[in-house]
């Protein structure tokens, strides 16, 4: 198929604005007479709060309100109900905020947090789920049975007789740590009391809009359409900008109604790490078995992580991970169990890989493991076990309505990163204190929101006198490259040029109501939902020429921003179209809808077709490690992604070096440390992220099996990208250093020594 | 300590400016001059979002005080085009699609546009040290990188 503007790595519609900093983010937004607001949190992670004593605060000059839990009309939000917007009883993580202050300026808000008396009773937390999920162990709600958030099983075959026939079997356990998101930009969030029609306008930096007004409503006990929300540039999410934005837009919301004046909120660095939700850390536990032969007959598998105090994703992250733990591969006899149980600690949340990095980590060291227990290639035994076109995943579904592309990601980063030739050199002994060795991850991945969410988009398509088009779409911009995907898609449809599509900010009261921008579904439901306004479109203008210019409808196509007719003859060019159309009063705009395929899910027994499509990848890491000082040196990295199509490859190619140099945090430095629900490491000179030096060369390979579910063909780039990078990293690691490293990330102690001696953990 | 009055040259322009003791340069130019282009990221130094270029060096504004800059040269992302024109490493950063949210956009473009005016033929561990201190959540840094380089090529 030949495109003219999908398919190619046109300029993203956004960035003339970014490179000239003119592009507004939600702090660079102000209003007349606003007032700043700056939230107090709690002194001990899990406290009862006795009192609140704001008196003295609000003498402090220039202070105009103050508000706790008592002032919020509805102060429990969320699936569980249990997200306080500030805390009322108990404070119940050391993120909660138990007051917040409203002032002229900044820094008397922060004079009135001082001022603020709390009077707590410190109580003994739960801050390990391993202790939360024993039967003797105190409750985090009272009115709960046990600690347990969520649970989820998956049952295939016989797993005692697939143990029983093989002729190997190995036992691992693996660990990873809670992440941060690390986006660029703080939280922000400014709220209009009484601004047009509705009774508060949050502008800010909001992955989800929809999402936001939902909870703001609800906290406010305010009709939904009163309720607006208005996003454009955000500085990255990755998942980080969901609760914890909900919670901040409500609390402002109410000091500005309080107020009636705008309140703008804008965290520090510290505050955001502090309260934001974080990426779930996991104990997995693998037991795996295989014939001689490399043929996977069993594998039972247990992951245990913690929610924190609120329940907010944990149970579809552990959902996701029951579908994806055991890899992509066919294995006859599966028993998989995720759990998830209330903590103290942080709450988790969404982050990019959702579940899926953690299982990655566990069962792509297992299957390096199980190769050389077997003296094999680990990239053969891969070969022997993967899904192929047809093949039956751990949940039952036959893979049957796709292009199951896994061998060709496989061997082409194989092919390109020369694995099998390193992978044998660096198995040698090699002598001196540095020591190469290379490592590979693949993975398969659900696409979009999978079991249990409604799972639809909508956009609308508006043609002007000008021939251009205004597009609303409730998907939403967050540095991923949305805006130019969905403008490309828009233009190919309509035969117009991209910069003719003008892609609005996200408006809830005009923008349909599509979701959450999450789970890699940006693409592939909005992509959908534009060919479908975009084909409603076309048929209004094809009705109206051939009424007009007297031409058979079957004859008229647009092209290059001109409508054609009979013979290709050239009518006449769409903006001359449009503006005698809208003259002879025709609509001209038009709104298209998507809905995915049917999946199903039995929750007993975790079989179904949890999702419609799926998409597959393969990482290659090769390092270098000091096992003199215990550095990583990660040399280059390959990754080879089936897109289904890429809309913008150079789009791709930057969500791949992103995805990669994430995976590699993950892999070799990240770690949010918690001590006692008490977080160490609040801001960047301590939570380390990677910089420029830290990335080695980036391979990208684009693999396109166009998708007949996807617009265009095409499917999911972002997550995928960031979930296999530690898994092939460790692997690398592991060939190099010949030692095992099986808790993330893989920091110096445990190279040299073979153990953590920062957390006294012996993992070995 | 008390406010001080300060001049400063901020993107060809002159300022006469009464500042707070404890006012950072980052406060300065986001919230007198509206130059909202220098972002905040971490306030401690740490992230580079809020790069500019003082005297023609990179530094991080918010770790300036503005009343010790009297007399100073100050140069952000608002001040890099010339007549309507944008910087050559503007248009590196378009044609490169080195830019995803944007948040560590200005504060990459003021590092690379340092090290030029030092540097102008930078092999690529140069380029790379010069922008160690910007982080970037989004890119992974490779189309930066790249975009950066192409503008030294193109100056051949
Ligand atoms: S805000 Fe100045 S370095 Fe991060
Ligand atoms: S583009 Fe988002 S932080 Fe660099």
């Amino acid at each position: 198929m030949r495109f003219s503007h999908v398919n190619k790595s046109e300029k993203r519609v956004d960035i003339y604005e970014k490179v000239t900093g003119r592009a507004k983010y939600g702090a660079d937004i102000r209003f007349p007479n606003m007032l700043y607001a700056k939230s107090l949190h709690t002194k001990y992670p899990y406290a009862e709060i006795k009192n609140i004593d704001t008196r003295e605060a609000e003498q402090v000059s220039g202070v105009a309100r103050i508000i706790t839990a008592k002032d919020i009309p509805n102060n429990g939000f969320g699936q569980q109900k249990q997200i306080q917007i500030l805390a009322e009883k108990n404070a119940y993580y050391f993120g909660d905020a138990i007051a917040m202050v409203a002032a002229e300026n900044p820094k008397q808000a922060n004079k009135a947090l001082e001022k603020i008396k709390v009077e707590y009773e410190e109580k003994e937390g739960i801050y390990d789920p391993l202790i939360a999920k024993e039967k003797d162990s105190h409750l985090i709600y009272e009115d709960l049975e046990n600690n347990e958030m969520s649970h989820h099983t998956l049952k295939k075959g016989d797993i005692n007789k697939g143990f029983e026939n093989s002729d190997v079997i190995i036992e691992r356990e693996y660990t990873t740590p809670f992440i941060e998101q690390a986006y660029l930009e703080p939280e922000v969030v400014i709220a209009v009391p009484f601004y047009d029609n509705s009774t508060v306008t949050l502008f800010g930096s909001f992955q989800n809009p929809s999402e936001t007004q939902h909870a703001v409503a609800e906290v406010l006990k305010e009709d939904l359409n009163k309720i607006r929300i208005v996003q454009n540039h955000i500085g990255g999410s990755f998942g980080g900008k969901e609760q914890i934005m909900y919670t901040l837009a409500a609390r402002v919301a109410v000091l500005a109604l309080d107020t009636e004046r705008t309140v703008r909120l804008v965290n520090n660095r510290e505050t955001s790490i502090i309260e934001s939700h974080k990426r779930h850390p996991y104990s997995m536990k693998y037991k795996i078995g295989a014939t001689k032969e490399g043929k996977i007959n069993a594998i039972k598998y247990k992951a245990i992580t913690e929610s924190g105090p609120y329940g907010c994703h944990t149970s579809s992250v552990t959902l996701r991970s029951i579908i994806q733990g055991t890899g992509p591969y066919e294995i006859e006899n599966v028993k998989g169990d995720t759990y998830g149980y209330y903590t103290n600690n942080i709450y988790t949340g969404a982050m990019r890989g959702y579940g899926s990095p953690q299982v990655i980590f566990a069962q792509e060291s297992l299957m390096d493991e199980l190769a050389e227990e077997l003296e094999m290639d680990p990239f053969e035994l891969r070969k022997k076990n993967i899904f192929h076109n047809n093949s039956v995943t751990a949940s039952g579904q036959k893979l049957d309505n796709h292009e199951v592309s896994l061998e060709e990601v496989l061997t082409k980063a194989v092919e390109k990163s020369n694995f099998i030739e390193k992978y044998e050199e660096y198995s040698a002994v090699q002598e001196g204190d540095k020591k190469k060795g290379i490592g590979l991850s693949i993975s398969f991945r659900g696409c979009s929101l999978g079991p249990g969410d409604i799972d639809t988009a909508g956009v609308i398509l508006s043609l002007k006198k000008d021939g251009s088009v205004n597009l609303y779409s409730g998907l939403a911009e967050n540095g991923q490259g949305l805006k130019t995907i969905y403008s490309q898609i828009t233009a190919e449809k309509l035969g117009i040029d991209t910069n003719k599509v003008n892609f609005m900010p996200v408006d809830t009261l005009i923008s349909p109501d599509s979701g959450p921008t999450v789970a890699s579904r940006g693409t592939l439901l909005g992509g959908n939902a534009i060919n479908n306004a975009a084909d409603n479109l076309i048929e209004k203008i094809k009705v109206y020429v051939s009424d007009k210019y007297d031409q058979d409808k079957e004859n008229i196509y647009i092209k290059d921003g001109s409508i054609y007719g009979k013979k290709d003859i050239e009518i006449l060019p769409v903006n001359e179209m449009a503006n005698k159309a809208i003259n002879d009063g025709i609509n001209l705009s038009t709104y298209g809808w998507y809905e995915i395929p049917e999946i199903s899910w039995d929750e007993k027994t975790g079989q179904g077709r949890p999702f419609f499509t799926y998409v597959y990848g393969c990482q290659v890491a090769e390092v270098e490690v000091d096992t003199a000082t215990g550095e990583i040196d990660v040399l280059n990295m390959t990754a080879a992604h089936d897109v289904g199509r890429a809309i913008n490859p150079a789009n791709v190619k930057g969500q791949i070096y992103g995805g990669v140099s994430m995976g590699l945090g993950y892999g070799i430095m990240e770690e949010l440390e918690t001590n006692k629900g008490y977080i160490e490491n609040t801001n960047f000179d301590e939570y380390m992220i990677p910089t420029v030096k830290d990335m080695p060369d980036i391979e990208p390979i684009i693999v396109e099996n166009p998708d007949p579910n996807g617009p265009f063909g095409a499917k999911s780039i972002g997550e995928p990208t960031l979930e296999l990078g530690a898994a092939a990293i460790a692997n690398a690691v592991a060939n190099a250093t010949k030692k095992r490293i099986r808790s993330l990330p893989l920091n110096l102690e445990k190279i040299i020594l073979g153990k953590d001696l920062h957390k006294g953990v012996d993992h070995k | 300590m008390k406010k001080a009055n300060i001049n400063l040259i901020v993107n060809g322009k002159e300022y006469k400016i009464t500042v707070e003791p404890d006012e950072r340069l980052l406060d300065t130019l986001r919230d007198r001059l509206h130059l909202t282009g220098v972002k905040e990221g971490c306030s401690i130094g740490e992230c580079g979002a809020c790069t500019v270029i003082l005297d023609g060096k990179a530094v991080n504004s918010c770790m300036v005080y503005s009343f010790q800059i009297d007399g100073s040269e100050v140069l952000t992302v608002e001040g890099l085009e010339t007549n309507g024109k944008l910087d050559p490493l503007q248009e590196a950063f378009i044609d490169h699609q080195a830019v995803q949210c944007g948040f560590c956009t200005p504060g990459m473009l003021m590092s690379a546009k340092a090290l030029l005016k030092e540097n102008p033929y930078p092999e690529r561990t140069e380029i790379k040290t010069a922008i160690e201190g910007n982080l970037c959540r989004c890119t992974g840094y490779q189309q930066i990188v790249e975009a950066i380089e192409s503008v030294v090529k193109n100056k051949d």
